[in-house]
């Protein structure tokens, strides 16, 4: 205890962590910055910092081309969409898998986990061909689905986590006092676990917003959320950073505003269970 | 009465028939992100009111995610997209496929003949027209006369490379950030690939023999690369290895480069108000080495319709109004002259007020100078200039382009960068077949 307050330590170990975390957060700042260069500024060598020409026109040049609050919504859409209704089929499966597991319980969730080391480009094709099948092209239906999909064996590894830290007799109890199922669930372990549940939902909405394969892919005119707004920045004779800036910082910003508002929550979500 | 109700009836049938005719189709475009597309689609105003009854629908991706989303839903009958913006590399590979819809019967109007040949040979396959060129562009050479005329030089119209070497030397003054010449650097099939294959067109060098086998250890592609090599080190910029369109026109526009070889298009541009030399730019062809091809590409944007669209009559009628000569009036009156999408008519260049822009002539004479269809001084099995028109020259293009960017770099010298390149395009073109 004494070693953890000496302000040696104290000053040490705070030094290394904004290092760590300016490093991190290093490219997003550049980006923000780029974005309110000129594009001679953006590209000058070596890269300008005080001396940059400053401006406002990338933001009002990438407004003015596209119909920002239409990318904007889709991806509200498709990306609370996804999570809530994976966080629909997650609860009971993590619940059953927490509280009642069987033999192979432990072998299902590493097959559901394996699923995400496969790249996404394999499954493409017969994706592409079933959204076509179904009418589901360009749809923001079929994008809350392959994301609900995608996402799944995530939401449902962290809701069995933090489930598994609920002691099982406060359900016995429930049951014991005639409660169903249903109300255990929805009466009992739900709000035992909002925490928990409320940062598995902040992570997948992250995870859906910044998807970018399908979200792609699967869209062309209706569908098309801030992905594809940044995608329709890049130009042909290369990119021009700082128009490319400003849609991408438009695009995250949302995103990050919310994991700013949300970070008590995420860290808590992302540690759980990891000290015990 | 009775007359009344039958007038009535006619009216309602009237106006139900030319409901139904009104009917509105709807059509997706799938675009890239350039200067003359972003145009279009403000003067779509004059094709609605010209055609109320199709709506057009834009969605614009970065090129590469527009090949393969387009390339997706055409192989899979998606229908997603009706009409699609393409280049000139893919024209040939995907009209052979049958990916595209025949372009040969759209309106007199149009006026096919019009199209300059050099282009209009790049977007066909044995003889049908696939895609209309929207804009075309070759490269040339930009020059700041204030240099040249201070170096006691001048740039003929149609210089050598030797020329080339020459005023760079002279206009080279690294004390004051000026360097002799800028060229393409920056690894990619797309990017110093594209320079370099053209460069050495007119060095004699080819990327194939006719039995498909890679040339890069033949001595015309050793005098490219050490050509090139030199030129850069001695009067190049620092870090050119990094370097592509972007970061040479801001070197140029800043007054930091004495030439720069690159696409016609960036003539605008640095003529523009965004350049610090607008003032002081001329012009002239790529250079040569007096072998009978010059060192410069083609390349057209144009626009295509996938075989899987199922509303093809009016993705024609859009192509139509689109790349005709009407386009073109519409663009001057509007926007002005220099704003005009060039390179695909020779009827703009036979206009008086276009002929005013000072970089028009060298533009049409540089794409008049470009054969797609026989690009190199020994024969070749390939169609393109600064390309291979055969799906695998993406990856083998970025793969060279990697080595040759590495050589500029310092990191291996000419001769080990073309035996490298000259090892991976054959075990690349043993794997997939072409040489047996």
């Amino acid at each position: 205890m004494a070693r953890a307050h000496s302000p040696r330590r104290l000053w040490l170990t705070t030094i290394a962590a904004w290092t760590v975390a300016l490093i991190i957060f290093f490219p997003v700042l550049w980006m923000i910055l780029t974005s309110f260069k000129t594009e001679a500024s953006a590209v000058a060598m070596p890269p300008e910092f005080l001396g940059a020409d400053w401006t406002l026109e990338n933001y009002v040049e990438v407004w003015g081309r596209s119909d920002y609050p239409r990318f904007f919504w889709n991806s509200v859409v498709i990306a609370v969409g996804s999570t809530l209704l994976g966080l629909l089929i997650a609860i009971p499966a993590a619940w059953s898998m927490a509280f009642v597991p069987g033999k192979r319980t432990k072998d299902l969730l590493m097959w559901m986990l394996s699923t995400k080391m496969m790249p996404a480009v394999a499954v493409m094709v017969p994706i592409y061909l079933l959204f076509l099948q179904f009418g589901l092209l360009d749809t923001r239906i079929g994008l809350v689905l392959v994301l609900m999909l995608m996402n799944l064996p995530i939401i449902i590894w962290m809701l069995y986590t933090y489930f598994k830290e609920i002691p099982g007799e406060i359900l016995e109890a429930a049951r014991m006092d005639g409660a169903s199922l249903w109300n255990e669930i929805v009466y009992v372990l739900t709000p035992m676990a909002i925490p928990g549940i409320a940062s598995t939902m902040l992570l997948n909405i992250i995870l859906a917003w910044n998807e970018a394969f399908w979200t792609i892919t699967l869209t062309t005119t209706k569908a098309a959320p801030l992905s594809a707004f940044i995608a329709s920045f890049s130009a042909p004779q290369g990119l021009f950073y700082a128009k490319l800036s400003a849609a991408s910082a438009m695009a995250i910003m949302p995103i990050l505003i919310l994991g700013w508002f949300s970070q008590k929550q995420l860290v808590r979500g992302l540690t759980f269970g990891a000290v015990k | 009465m009775t007359t009344t109700l039958r007038a009535l009836l006619g009216a309602t049938a009237i106006v139900a028939f030319a409901g139904t005719a009104m009917a509105e189709t709807t059509i997706t475009v799938a675009t890239v992100n350039n200067g003359d597309m972003v145009r279009m689609q403000g003067l779509m105003d004059d094709f609605n009111a010209k055609h109320p009854d199709i709506k057009v629908e834009w969605v614009t991706l970065e090129e590469n995610v527009l090949r393969q989303n387009v390339t997706t839903d055409i192989a899979t009958g998606g229908g997603q997209y009706d009409v699609i913006t393409i280049g000139t590399y893919e024209v040939p590979i995907w009209g052979k496929q049958g990916w595209l819809a025949s372009l040969n019967d759209l309106p007199a109007e149009y006026d096919v003949d019009d199209l300059l040949p050099a282009i209009r040979g790049g977007l066909t396959v044995d003889g049908n027209l696939y895609a209309s060129p929207f804009y075309g562009e070759s490269s040339m050479v930009m020059y700041r006369k204030d240099l040249m005329e201070a170096a006691g030089l001048t740039m003929p119209d149609a210089p050598t490379w030797a020329d080339i070497e020459k005023a760079a030397a002279a206009m080279t003054n690294k004390e004051a950030e000026i360097y002799g010449v800028c060229l393409r650097g920056k690894a990619g099939w797309g990017e110093n690939m594209a320079f370099l294959t053209a460069m050495s067109n007119s060095f004699g060098a080819r990327w194939f023999d006719e039995a498909w086998n890679p040339q890069f250890d033949s001595p015309e592609w050793k005098a490219t690369l050490e050509f090139y090599l030199n030129l850069m080190n001695n009067y190049g910029p620092p870090g050119a290895s990094n370097n592509g369109f972007n970061e040479n026109l801001t070197l140029f526009n800043q007054g930091k480069c004495g030439m720069w070889i690159d696409a016609t298009v960036a003539a605008s541009f640095v003529t523009g108000k965004d350049s610090t030399v607008a003032d002081k730019v001329g012009f002239a062809l790529a250079p040569d080495n007096g072998l009978g091809k010059r060192g410069n590409w083609l390349w057209a944007w144009s626009l295509a319709i996938p075989a899987s669209s199922q509303k093809q009559d009016a993705a024609k009628t859009f192509i139509n109004w689109a790349t005709n000569k009407d386009y073109l009036a519409l663009v001057a009156s509007k926007e002005g002259w220099a704003n005009v999408p060039p390179g695909t008519r020779s009827s703009l260049y036979a206009n008086e007020e276009y002929a005013k822009v000072p970089f028009a002539k060298m533009t049409i004479d540089s794409i008049n100078s470009a054969d797609p269809n026989a690009p190199t001084v020994q024969p070749v099995p390939y169609v393109g200039v600064q390309f291979v028109a055969i799906p695998e020259f993406q990856g083998l293009g970025t793969t060279v382009g990697e080595i040759f960017s590495a050589a500029l770099a310092g990191q291996k010298t000419a001769d080990e960068a073309l035996a490298e390149a000259q090892a991976a395009v054959t075990d690349e073109m043993t794997a997939t077949g072409y040489i047996k």
